[in-house]
């Protein structure tokens, strides 16, 4: 009985190591067909929901990793809002592809704003942002409000960075939608945090010009 | 009835997180809570040992006529200690809780360096907010 671990491994397994690697990638390949891997799926299945917990620790990861890059507070909310912006693209061709033939291109600044108020916000974290508003000193200038967000859900952050907000993620994301869509704009995310709702942060859509 | 105060512990024994609830509590010097964790740690640790089963859990509960001190310890080694009075029911659900609230506000924050002690704004609330209910 001396067919314990290795030998069992290169009995079953003539060849060795490589083998045995090459047969276990075959078999995980098999596996994941079965199961439906995440490349296997339909685009067009609309609800497809994450863990909350895995979604957290990857933006905690993210974070961290852009931090040690960064070189200041306003570099870190630059790389958070770039790294944002690469998603921001193929979210607006993923949600335009699920429409299907009722999509359409937004012409309109109220249009593209309401469209990411709602669709991308449903599609990204389940539900609309809470508000979407324009700014009385600039006509430029509009906000969208979301009194939770999902990104900033697990982060504190720390008194001697105050001024940063991680939702300069999701900032990223809005450019890049109104961007791709030839709004060009400037978004920036800000905690305006309130007794009730401490973790409230607005998006700050700076247009460069109105159509 | 109630939570009277927290101590989390990381692996090495040393405080990361203190917090008194209400206002029975006298106020220590900051390094005798540093010296009560690490006391109840070594004890904790000799309680492993000395046990007359093997693997055992160590220390878990410690009563005493006016308090109880319950010592829950995570997977991770994390300990966290809780002091309540001895009226109070379900520890095990109440140090869950706060299990369940340090890996959400405190392993998911990116800026708290494992190890280190524990400033945490969201945990901070949560975990008063938590506590509120339980008294």
């Amino acid at each position: 009985m001396a067919d314990r671990t290795p030998i069992v491994h290169s009995s079953t397994v003539p060849g060795g190591v490589t083998q045995l690697r090459s047969a276990s990638s075959q078999a995980s390949l098999v596996e994941s067909a079965r199961k439906g891997a995440i490349y296997e799926r339909s685009l067009q299945r609309k609800r497809g929901e994450v863990s909350e917990s895995v979604m957290a620790l990857v933006i905690c990861e993210a974070v961290q990793y852009l931090q040690k890059q960064a070189k200041g507070i306003a570099d870190l909310e630059d790389r958070l809002n770039r790294l944002g912006y690469h998603m921001g693209q193929r979210v607006l061709e993923l949600i335009t592809l699920r429409e299907g033939k009722s999509a359409k291109r937004e012409t309109k600044v109220l249009g593209i704003l309401q469209f990411i108020h709602t669709m991308v916000w449903r599609t990204l974290f389940g539900r609309p942002a809470d508000a979407l508003e324009r700014s009385t000193e600039d006509t430029n200038q509009y906000m969208i409000i979301d009194n939770d967000p999902l990104i900033t859900r697990f982060i504190s952050v720390p008194k001697d960075m105050a001024q940063l907000n991680c939702a300069a993620f999701a900032a990223g994301i809005i450019e890049a939608v109104l961007d791709a869509s030839l709004f060009t704009a400037k978004v920036t995310a800000h905690t305006m945090g309130t007794p009730q709702t401490p973790d409230k942060t607005v998006y700050l859509v700076q247009f460069e010009s109105l159509r | 009835m109630g939570v009277k105060s927290i101590y989390i512990l990381n692996k090495a024994g040393g405080l990361i997180f203190q917090r008194d609830f209400g206002d029975s509590l006298s106020k220590l010097d900051s390094n005798d809570y540093l010296v009560i964790a690490g006391t109840l740690h070594s004890v904790h640790a000799i309680t492993t040992r000395i046990s007359p089963v093997a693997g055992s859990s160590g220390l878990t509960v410690m009563e005493t006529p006016s308090f109880s001190l319950h010592i829950f310890q995570s997977q991770t080694g994390i300990k966290f200690m809780i002091l309540t009075d001895r009226q109070q029911y379900g520890i095990d659900s109440i140090a869950s809780r706060i299990h369940h609230l340090y890996s959400d506000y405190v392993m998911k924050n990116p800026f708290y360096t494992l190890e280190m002690p524990i400033r945490c704004e969201k945990f901070d609330r949560y975990l008063g907010a938590y506590i509120s209910t339980v008294a």
